[in-house]
């Protein structure tokens, strides 16, 4: 294959190098939180990890793994740059994103440390493709101080049922109010909009629901606007872990299982909806 | 001056619905060009208006059972007709199913192309669709306008990759930039490559091959010697409006045997379709920076 006629030496001056024999297992994980156009990486020997914000109050992530590339070299500790998400995925497609089976595009990833560019080889069927992407600086990503200890409720359930009603929201409200209860009724999802409210409820002892820890009950809004690019993960996604911290503070993570087998993750915080005369003290 | 022609067969219906649909696609208005022996589709855009050129031949016998014209004169024995591709194209598509399709030069209040389309019908009584096309027609101390473009002096000539994987690239290109950089050498290579302030993208196209034409311009069959000399290996380019290109990919419906791209260096591009007895010609200037 043409990739490996990249000489050897040459991939000396690179910090990170990734190989992936189906450019679509992170094409894939990137759409899912291709909400903005700017994207922060951020590799460690443990893979890469991509995140993209909205209004500080919004946040997702993507986790591409070591495992799931072929070949994963990181010379340094870490490595981190912002980086045109709309972009890179662009150049990820280059060759078309249609799944004709026995056409895959073969990548090959490198960036040459702060200031470089991120350079991406693909190849489908004898034809190089080869990109050049600038970096920038990266920004601070927000941490949403969101953990497992603090965590009030918690569901997992199969990503399927959820769909629906996600992608009927009706838009013309302002927000998405989530209940989560141990009693009745477990788990709500409601909105207000224009022409009335709408409320889904789903049951604990549904096949759907895998795992129901609810300590308490809590009830709180979200921003329907941010939420709405959560809907690409949850489509591509088997199972979803939704989960509430004390604050009202929304985790959503997204297992997703791509072409080849693996699982990947993504997930989304995301800041509850606050009455404008509180004091946001967090 | 009068023309009649009737397509009876429904793969040269649709085949003819495939020539003007193409056409149509890449031009708004056109000019159709009747002969005794063939049928041609000729644009020339003015260089304000982009500067796209098309001309595209076509031989009646192989598409008209019946062939009747004269021109107007016997000595000019041709008509020239500006028509709007769309019409056209909304007569030819209740002809999709059509039994027969006659195709009439007649006189209304203005000169229109009558399409008489017979439908399949159940009953003795037959079905039939009548479109008027108004066109407008060429006089003839404007014909000069419309004759072929000469061959480019082109310094590459080159086939072209699978059209469909062309188009895949040029689809993702479009999102990038306005703006495609097309070049070739005489090793059948291709690169198509967009550069903006964020990102530039190459993609290589090789093991193409170059095609070798005679002094004539024509085509000739040994196509596949590819000449060692150093010249061959390097590369000469053009800068194009991916639209335009995009649009020449999207739109072509027929299914070219050969496509052959002819490069003039920083001057313009030259794609030459060849289906069978068909041909079509598409010129593109180059954009310089």
């Amino acid at each position: 294959m043409s990739l490996s006629t990249q000489q050897g030496d040459e991939d000396g001056q690179y910090v990170l190098i990734a190989k992936l024999d189906n450019a679509r297992n992170m094409s894939n994980i990137l759409k899912a939180i291709h909400f903005k156009e700017m994207a922060t990486v951020f590799a460690t020997a443990n893979g890469i990890k991509v995140t993209v914000e909205d209004s500080k109050c919004i946040q997702a992530n993507s986790f591409l793994q070591a495992g799931i590339f072929q070949e994963f070299i990181l010379r340094e500790e870490s490595a981190t740059f912002k980086i045109d998400i709309t972009v890179l995925l662009e150049c990820l497609n280059i060759f078309g994103s249609s799944t004709l089976p026995g056409a895959t595009t073969a990548l090959k990833m490198c960036y040459g440390g702060y200031g470089s560019p991120l350079i991406l080889w693909l190849e489908e069927g004898g034809v190089l493709t080869d990109c050049t992407i600038k970096t920038l600086e990266p920004d601070e990503v927000l941490d949403f101080n969101f953990s497992s200890t603090n965590v009030i409720n918690k569901i997992i359930m199969k990503s399927e049922c959820l769909k629906e009603a996600f992608s009927e929201l009706d838009m013309t409200s302002e927000v998405l109010e989530i209940l989560m209860s141990p009693d009745k009724p477990y788990l709500r999802l409601s909105t207000f909009g224009n022409a009335g409210s709408t409320h889904a409820d789903y049951p604990k002892d549904s096949d759907m629901v895998e795992s129901f820890q609810c300590t308490q009950t809590q009830t709180n809004r979200y921003k329907l606007s941010l939420l709405k690019p959560s809907v690409k993960a949850l489509t591509l996604s088997n199972k979803i872990s939704i989960r509430t911290d004390c604050r009202g503070f929304l985790s959503l993570q997204y297992m997703i299982r791509n072409d080849d087998g693996q699982i990947c993750f993504v997930e989304y915080y995301c800041s509850p909806d606050e009455e404008l005369d509180e004091n946001d003290d967090r | 001056m009068r023309f009649r022609g009737r397509l009876v067969d429904v793969a040269c219906i649709q085949h003819f619905t495939r020539v003007v649909s193409t056409i149509s696609k890449l031009a708004k208005n056109y000019v159709l060009r009747i002969t005794p022996d063939k049928l041609y589709f000729i644009l020339n855009d003015s260089v304000t208006s982009g500067g796209i050129s098309i001309w595209c031949e076509m031989i009646q016998a192989n598409f008209f059972d019946e062939y009747n014209m004269d021109g107007v004169s016997a000595e000019f024995n041709e008509i020239y007709l500006d028509i709007i591709g769309e019409n056209i194209m909304r007569a030819l598509k209740s002809a999709q199913s059509a039994k027969s399709v006659k195709v009439k030069l007649t006189k209304k209040h203005t000169p229109c192309l009558t399409f008489d389309v017979q439908l399949p019908s159940l009953s003795v009584s037959s079905r039939n669709v009548v479109h008027d096309v108004p066109v407008n027609v060429i006089a003839r101390r404007l014909w000069e306008d419309y004759q072929e473009p000469p061959m480019p002096e082109f310094d590459i000539s080159i086939y072209m990759p699978p059209l469909r994987l062309l188009r895949n690239v040029i689809d993702r290109m479009k999102n990038l930039s306005s703006y495609v950089i097309l070049s070739g050498n005489g090793n059948g290579e291709m690169n198509l490559s967009v550069e903006t302030d964020m990102v530039s993208v190459t993609t290589h196209f090789r093991d193409l091959s170059n095609p070798t034409w005679n002094k004539d311009g024509e085509l000739e069959e040994s196509q596949y010697e590819i000449s060692q000399d150093g010249q061959s290996q390097n590369f000469v380019s053009a800068r194009i409006d991916i639209k335009k290109f995009s649009n020449f990919l999207i739109g072509q419906q027929m299914n070219p045997s050969k496509v052959i791209c002819n490069i003039v260096h920083n001057k313009v591009i030259h794609f030459f379709l060849i289906q069978d007895d068909l041909s079509l010609q598409y010129f593109i200037p180059v954009i310089s920076l």
